[in-house]
């Protein structure tokens, strides 16, 4: 292939430069797939998408009952913020929710994990825990929260618990797909340098593992979140699911907006700190 | 010492495939401080047979010994080199090194100082703490001949550890694991593909056949010796009787290759 000099030094047109494959700087790797900065295009796309609702909004195409602007809904933050919401502090139903939530994720990190482990590596365990998991994987949290309520009745614990079984199955199944990840030569590896199961275990199969492992953790809180309003739909009087729910049914879209973009917030702040936990912890993923 | 006594692998049959006698009633001794290679066209059953002296596949008929002493498992006293290295990324290339003391219990500051040793002796001096998917190729397949080494094992098995290297590292390579053979005195057993490799490295070699897989010619070779005398790997290569062997070599892999085809 032969190519013009000039070429350089004028801009590419721009489909070409998306479908070229450049070659790669020092240090990175060449062809791996979606790689590139996503920053810039991110900033670009969320900017033009809150530029049209304000647009939308602003022109009164669409009555601030349906969807109020972001101006309105900024607003309404700061006026939570000064005032809270049915009496108690903003802060205060952002804390219990996310209490409720990291404590789930806690508890199905302490019991999802060694069990999706002891289901890799064992077919008793895979054998005695699988049609549970499985079959109850699918079915939607608000289909078993009133067994929930009528076990646990209305406090805490069936609110917890309801977040907690939704986090389990996908803590569990992606530790069960780590110990899956594993290269058999490292195992044999092991084995022949003198190594016992519990050692093959604690010392290949548990860092092979990790990264799956903390996906599944990236993956499961977001179930959490995704279970916290129904979680909180029945008997509570605090937290981000709860003000959601009450604003919605007094028309208060502001105040659902709110309660949406601050439960996507958390998630994202969440799931960033996750990734950068991912860089410092298993920096091999996906080089060896 | 360890004896092959008339050892058969059988893979049952899957599906619609038919069974395979990956290796018909095999013999074969290693000796302390023997160099064993095995050549053979693809699918002969080289493999099969290294995993039956590491014990990750027992025999479906005959003895496998160790010292007089059945092998059940795969253990401590026979390390083995992996074609694809299978060296553990989320460790340093000391800790690589290190990993079977670390198995047996031995101290950290042991440890490292036994891998050290090694770190010099491969060549690898300055990248102790480097990530070992940052090694090329060849720096990553010597701390997989530096990992079964520090283990201190009776017998080094090999499956096509140099593979995929280029021809000039493939070659240091191959000077760098005589040189070790010949200070440590250990039994080595060696899978290749490349005929004046097993040549140049074995002091003993077996040719094998496939269907059923069997070793079907045995020679001494004096050439490693001739190496680790003095004699340079270029001169010994060049020699007449290297070629002269290698001829007769090359003329039993092809017929087998043809009566397949
Ligand atoms: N796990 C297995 N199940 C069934 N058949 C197998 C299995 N492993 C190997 N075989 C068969 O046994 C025969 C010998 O295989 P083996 O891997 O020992 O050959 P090899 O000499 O190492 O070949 P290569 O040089 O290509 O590595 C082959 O015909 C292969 O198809
Ligand atoms: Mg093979």
């Amino acid at each position: 292939m032969t190519m013009d000099i000039q070429d350089d030094s004028r801009p590419a047109p721009m489909i070409k430069r998306i479908f070229r494959q450049a070659p790669t700087k020092p240090g990175q790797t060449y062809g791996v797939p979606g790689e590139g900065n996503t920053i810039k295009i991110s900033v670009v796309a969320v900017l033009m998408v809150l530029g049209l609702w304000q647009i939308v909004t602003a022109s009164g195409l669409i009555a601030p009952l349906f969807l109020p602007s972001p101006v309105a809904v900024v607003q309404k933050l700061f006026g939570l913020i000064s005032t809270g919401f049915t009496g108690v502090p903003l802060w205060e139903h952002i804390l219990v929710s996310a209490g409720r939530v990291f404590a789930a994720f806690a508890l199905a990190c302490i019991i999802g994990i060694p069990l999706g482990l002891a289901m890799g590596m064992s077919p008793v365990m895979r054998g005695l825990f699988d049609p549970f998991l499985e079959f109850y994987r699918p079915i939607p949290p608000l289909a078993y929260l009133p067994l929930m309520i009528i076990w646990f009745g209305i406090g805490e614990t069936s609110k917890v618990l309801l977040i907690f079984l939704s986090v389990l199955a996908p803590m569990a199944l992606g530790a069960r797909a780590g110990v899956r990840s594993v290269a058999i030569e490292q195992i044999h590896a092991a084995y022949s340098l003198g190594a016992s199961r519990a050692q093959v275990l604690r010392e290949v199969v548990l860092p092979s593992a990790l990264p799956e492992i903390l996906t599944a953790m990236r993956i499961g809180v977001g179930f959490g979140w995704t279970t916290l309003v129904a979680a909180e739909m029945v008997a509570a009087t605090m937290g981000l699911g709860y003000m959601v729910l009450s604003a919605s049914q007094f028309l208060q879209t502001s105040t659902v907006l709110v309660g949406i973009f601050l439960i996507g917030g958390i998630a994202w702040c969440f799931d960033l700190a996750m990734r950068w936990v991912e860089k410092k912890v298993v920096p091999w993923k996906g080089r060896m | 010492m360890l004896e092959i006594r008339r050892a058969s692998v059988l893979y049952p049959a899957r599906d619609k495939s038919e069974p395979v006698e990956a290796l018909r009633n095999v013999e074969l001794t290693i000796e302390p401080g023997e160099f064993v290679v095995a050549l053979g066209a693809s699918g002969c059953g080289k493999s099969t047979l290294l995993n039956l002296i590491a014990g990750f596949l027992a025999p479906s008929s005959g003895q496998i010994k160790l010292d007089g002493a059945p092998v059940t498992g795969p253990g401590q006293d026979r390390a083995v080199v992996f074609q694809k290295h299978a060296l553990m990324p989320w460790m340093n290339v000391l800790d690589n090194l290190a990993f079977g003391l670390k198995l047996q219990g031995v101290a950290k500051a042991e440890r490292y100082k036994v891998a050290r040793e090694f770190l010099t002796v491969l060549g690898l001096e300055g990248f102790e703490d480097s990530p070992v998917y940052m090694l090329s190729g060849g720096m990553q397949q010597r701390v997989g001949i530096g990992r079964a080494l520090t283990a201190d094992p009776r017998i080094l098995l090999m499956d096509e550890p140099l593979g995929a290297l280029d021809a000039l590292t493939r070659e240091r390579a191959q000077e760098l694991i005589l040189k070790i053979w010949e200070a440590q005195g250990k039994s080595v057993f060696l899978i290749t593909h490349s005929v004046e490799e097993a040549l140049f490295m074995g002091s003993k070699l077996i040719v094998m056949s496939p269907r059923p897989g069997r070793i079907t010619h045995r020679f001494d070779l004096p050439f490693s010796r001739r190496f680790l005398a003095g004699e340079s790997a270029r001169d010994v290569k060049a020699s007449p009787e290297f070629i002269a062997m290698r001829e007769t070599i090359l003329g039993i892999i092809f017929a087998d290759e043809e009566k397949a085809a």
